[in-house]
């Protein structure tokens, strides 16, 4: 038994015939071949499979493709906008946000639903933001100033043409 | 003078970047392979138990799943053990008994991956559970069942007993002593979790005979040595090293725990080389949670002697190591606790004695790593804590008796009570510049004044020693693979140049660091050189990445190879300016002619020469390879202080302020030596305050997931403070020592330390970790100093 699935994926409209148990994370993988979503535990504890759902973040391991059928969802795959790395993508590279890279697109994709909402966090603010994702390298430091390094970006526009990594 | 962006002491920013922070990484399971099959396993609940039946029929039954192997099947082809990295054994698949829990009992194959997870529900395992040994102290009682009934000549759960130093006269000095502590100091199980889990994709071509495995592994080249081996033992027959492929791919974290070789690796390749098919097996959290390899497990009895004057003399550590189902732990052959006799630590003292009995018992394979292989994390923990006893009881300030007992900076070289000598150090600069740069008298006078008040704030020192960069070829090897390391690099005409190396980045940066040292021995821009590692069939041999090796022997190794290629680019150099190689000098990155600076090659004319203008007689080409086999090992240090404050109405301890130190001898990038060492503190801190393994009586595992097993999220982890001092190893070719580790050996103890110490007054001399709320609400509670 299979359920037709319609998904905007990073503005592109996919559909597939999946069996109702089909995880979103693996919907996105396997389906979809977006392997920047990565898959960290099997508890929503880490938030390595972060995507945001309709612009928030959610962790796609622990819901089925079924449910979100009809959302929007953008992947790390989607930030990057005309060849030009989002300012978020931006902020990682320039703080050195991330070591082994496995959980820097959900940490990426849950500090840009934050500066959606709060340009400017504290880092207290970006902590709390970021505590449902777990990251074994860097120690969350570079990942707090890669966040505020981003918002200082997007409130800055005219300075917006940084470096490309 | 050439103008580059690269070299020794700059924040280059990663070439490693652009693909992750696209999404575009490689890592093994986004790896599809036409024709691919998955595995998933089937785990025993029990810890220990024999194997009545195993019923595949209702796996077999379900559309999709195409095998279920069985112990049975690999004992068929001699396959259903393993030798582990230390020379023991272990079973891939059991034939008839269990010995821990989460043990791989059968493996489904399958079309798709949920249809394997089918097999596996559907297998039917048929269990008579057996009395499992779980404490390690009960271990060793005659009665105890044997964990290992298999070792025919051992009728015993006792593996092996090590020691190291001078027993006599460490007996004599404690008779001696003016003043003696003792603390039993309990380091429990703990595991890695990379975020990635472990996995592979193995592929074998029926037709050429090769055998591919994309695995998590930090140590490729020697996985492949050993296939080619346990083939040649098995029924199968070898597969020549030269038809074995193993490629790790970009990998998500590894920490030691993708070292060992695991038994859903083989059982997969086997199921390759069966089905012809590639065979896909990625385990998921709880899987790698509870079965991979586990860090620590010492229990250790440390005693302290001294004089009254406050001067360390000798030191006596009794160790009961729980090495769970197999000694499977990956430490260089020659050491089965590691390099644990470190634990004299950065005191001069006249002796020090040092024993470790290992023990199975029904738990998984343990003693592996967890940021820290060799037991440096617990010889620092064991002489970091023990300091703290002795300065409470002799009502000394810590700092002032770690200032007393310092080994002096004249005195390196020094060789350690227990043999090792340490090439270089100034632990006096490093505490000094701690203690100043974190206003600890200040802090000294806070403390006194709010315990006058009844609050509860602590101030914790560790000041460690690390041994790094194994190592040197007379003593080190795994499973008599010498532990050197490899580079190998190629100036291409054009002045650019590729370097494959033998260790393997899991997150370290070494696509950029690399390059830096090739930058900065050749003068060549950094954004020019390419840095490959981790496929057996381009890298050279190297013994891979754990216990902060890469640096200190890859990164010699590399920055030898360019020297060599330097040497050769002298006499091009020569050639082109019509001068005599003597005359020749290597200034500002370029090669000039003495007294004629005008007159003057870059790398890459001579590059360029190398392939259309060489000198005749001269071989064609610009590279080079290098073997290094490192003299000594290296002694990165540091000073922590760590400031804590302790709610008394939930026993939380904060962390308000930490500051590390550290000295790795010459730093190639700062940034990220900077964020190995946040990530290092963050790893040190988990298993101090959260972090911890531990089984019921019939050998359960109490912490089979992430929502029981912690790990630190921002909220917890502090904003970590760095500072530095530079030490060179005097015989790294260009002075570096390693610093992976380091914050992971040295933020226990320093938390410890500063726990305790809020705690000293109330009688507390020592608390295990992971110091809990818990723990610490019970002390209060016990002294009236809970509030409600």
């Amino acid at each position: 038994m299979t359920q037709k699935v319609t998904l905007t994926i990073n503005g592109e409209k996919r559909e597939a015939e999946v069996e109702p148990r089909l995880l979103l994370v693996h919907f996105i993988r396997e389906v979809c071949n977006l392997t920047g979503t990565h898959i960290g535990c099997d508890t929503t504890s880490c938030g390595a499979c972060t995507v945001l759902i309709n612009g928030t973040p959610a962790k796609s391991c622990t819901l089925l493709a079924v449910q979100v059928n009809g959302a929007d969802i953008t992947t790390v795959e989607g930030l990057e906008q005309n060849g030009q790395l989002d300012p978020i993508q931006q902020g990682f590279f320039e703080e050195h946000g991330l070591q082994c890279g496995f959980c820097t697109p959900g940490m990426m994709l849950v500090g840009k639903a934050l500066l959606e909402k709060n340009p400017d966090p504290s880092e207290e603010e970006v902590r709390q933001a970021i505590s449902g994702n777990l990251c074994r390298c860097t120690g969350y430091v570079n990942i707090v100033k890669a966040i505020q390094y981003a918002g200082k970006k997007m409130r800055e526009p005219a300075e917006a043409a940084a470096p490309t990594a | 003078m050439v103008t580059h962006a690269g070299g020794y002491g700059r924040s280059v920013k990663r070439k490693e970047d652009p693909r992750f922070l696209r999404g575009l990484g490689n890592y093994v399971d986004d790896l599809k392979l036409p024709s691919m099959l998955y595995m998933d396993i089937v785990r025993s609940p029990y810890a220990h138990a024999k194997i009545v039946s195993i019923d595949t029929s209702k796996a077999l039954a379900i559309p999709g799943v195409l095998a279920v192997i069985t112990g049975k099947d690999l004992d068929a082809y001699k396959l259903a053990w393993m030798p582990t990295l230390m020379s023991d054994t272990q079973m891939v698949l059991p034939v008839d008994r269990v010995v821990y829990q989460a043990q791989e009992v059968a493996a489904v194959i399958a079309t798709e991956r949920y249809i394997a997870a089918d097999g596996v529900a559907a297998v039917e395992v048929e269990y008579e559970p057996l009395e499992p040994v779980v404490d390690p102290f009960k271990a060793l009682d005659p009665s105890s069942p044997l964990v290992r009934p298999d070792h025919a000549d051992k009728n015993t759960n006792h593996i092996w007993h090590w020691e190291s130093g001078d027993k006599a006269r460490t007996d004599q000095l404690f008779n001696e002593a003016e003043v003696t502590v003792k603390e039993h100091i309990y380091l429990p199980r703990i595991h890695v979790s990379s975020i990635e889990t472990c996995g592979c994709v193995a592929s074998f071509d029926r037709v050429s005979g090769k055998l591919t495995v994309w695995m998590t592994t930090q140590a490729p080249h020697a996985i492949r040595t050993v296939f080619s081996l346990v083939t040649a033992a098995s029924a199968v027959g070898q597969i020549p090293e030269h038809k074995i492929r193993i490629i790790s791919p970009d990998i998500g974290g590894g920490f030691g725990g993708k070292v060992p070789v695991y038994p859903g690796y083989v059982i997969a390749t086997a199921a390759s080389v069966l089905t012809g098919h590639p065979v896909k097996w990625i385990e998921d959290r709880s899987e790698n949670l509870q079965a991979d390899s586990f860090a620590r497990d010492y229990h250790m009895d440390v005693e302290l002697a001294g004089k009254k004057d406050g001067t360390i003399t000798a030191l006596r550590v009794k160790t009961l190591a729980d090495h769970g189902s197999a000694d499977a732990a990956a430490n260089p052959s020659k050491f089965p606790a590691g390099l644990f006799n470190v634990c004299t630590g950065s005191y001069a003292m006249e002796a020090a004695h040092v024993e470790v009995d290992g023990v199975y018992t029904n738990k998984p394979p343990g003693g592996v790593a967890y940021r820290c292989s060799f037991r440096v994390t617990e010889a620092v923990h064991a002489i970091e804590r023990i300091v703290d006893s002795m300065a409470l009881k002799l009502k000394v300030d810590p700092a002032e008796l770690r200032l007393k007992n310092f080994i002096p900076p004249d005195q390196f070289p020094y060789k350690s009570p227990t043999g090792w000598e340490y090439d270089s150090g100034n632990y006096e600069g490093a505490l000094k510049k701690a203690m100043e740069k974190i206003g600890y008298a200040e802090l000294r006078r806070e403390q006194a004044e709010k315990r006058a008040r009844g609050e509860l704030m602590g101030i914790g020192i560790c000041t460690f020693t690390e041994i790094v960069g194994a190592g040197p070829s007379n003593t080190f090897d795994i499973l008599g693979i010498k532990m050197f390391d490899s580079a190998e690099i190629r100036v291409h005409p054009t002045g650019s140049a590729i370097v494959r190396i033998g260790v393997q980045s899991q997150g370290q940066g070494h696509e950029t660091t690399f390059a830096q040292i090739v930058a900065e021995e050749l003068g060549l821009p950094v954004e020019n050189i390419t840095v490959e590692h981790g496929d057996t069939d381009t890298a050279p041999y190297g013994l891979g990445t754990y216990a902060s090796r890469s640096t200190p022997t890859a990164g010699a190794a590399t920055a030898m190879a360019a020297r060599k290629i330097r040497e050769k680019a002298k006499h091009i150099a020569a050639h082109l300016l019509e001068a005599s190689p003597d005359d020749i000098e290597w200034v500002n990155y370029q090669f000039q002619v003495k007294g004629a600076p005008q007159r003057s090659k870059t790398m890459a004319d001579i590059a360029f020469a190398a392939y259309t203008n060489h000198p005749q007689g001269m071989e064609a080409g610009l590279e080079a390879v290098d073997y290094y086999d490192p003299p000594n090992l290296t002694f990165p240090f540091g000073a922590y202080i760590c400031v804590v404050d302790i709610d008394r109405g939930t026993g939380q301890v904060k962390i308000r302020r930490f500051l590390a130190v550290d000295d790795c001898g010459t730093i190639i990038n700062p940034m990220i030596v900077e964020g190995q060492i946040h990530g290092g503190l963050t790893m040190g801190m988990a298993p101090a305050l959260l972090e911890g393994i531990f089984y019921d009586e019939n050998g359960n595992i109490q912490q089979g997931t992430f929502m029981d097993y912690l790990l630190p999220t921002a909220m917890e982890t502090p904003a970590w403070e760095t500072d530095k001092t530079t030490t060179p190893s005097p015989h790294h070719p260009f002075g570096a020592k390693g610093v992976g580790e380091s914050a992971t050996v040295g933020a226990p103890p320093a938390i410890a330390n500063a726990v305790v110490d809020a705690l000293s007054h109330l009688g507390v001399t020592h608390l295990d970790i992971p110091i809990t709320p818990w723990k610490v609400y019970q002390i209060l509670e016990e002294h009236g100093l809970a509030e409600v």
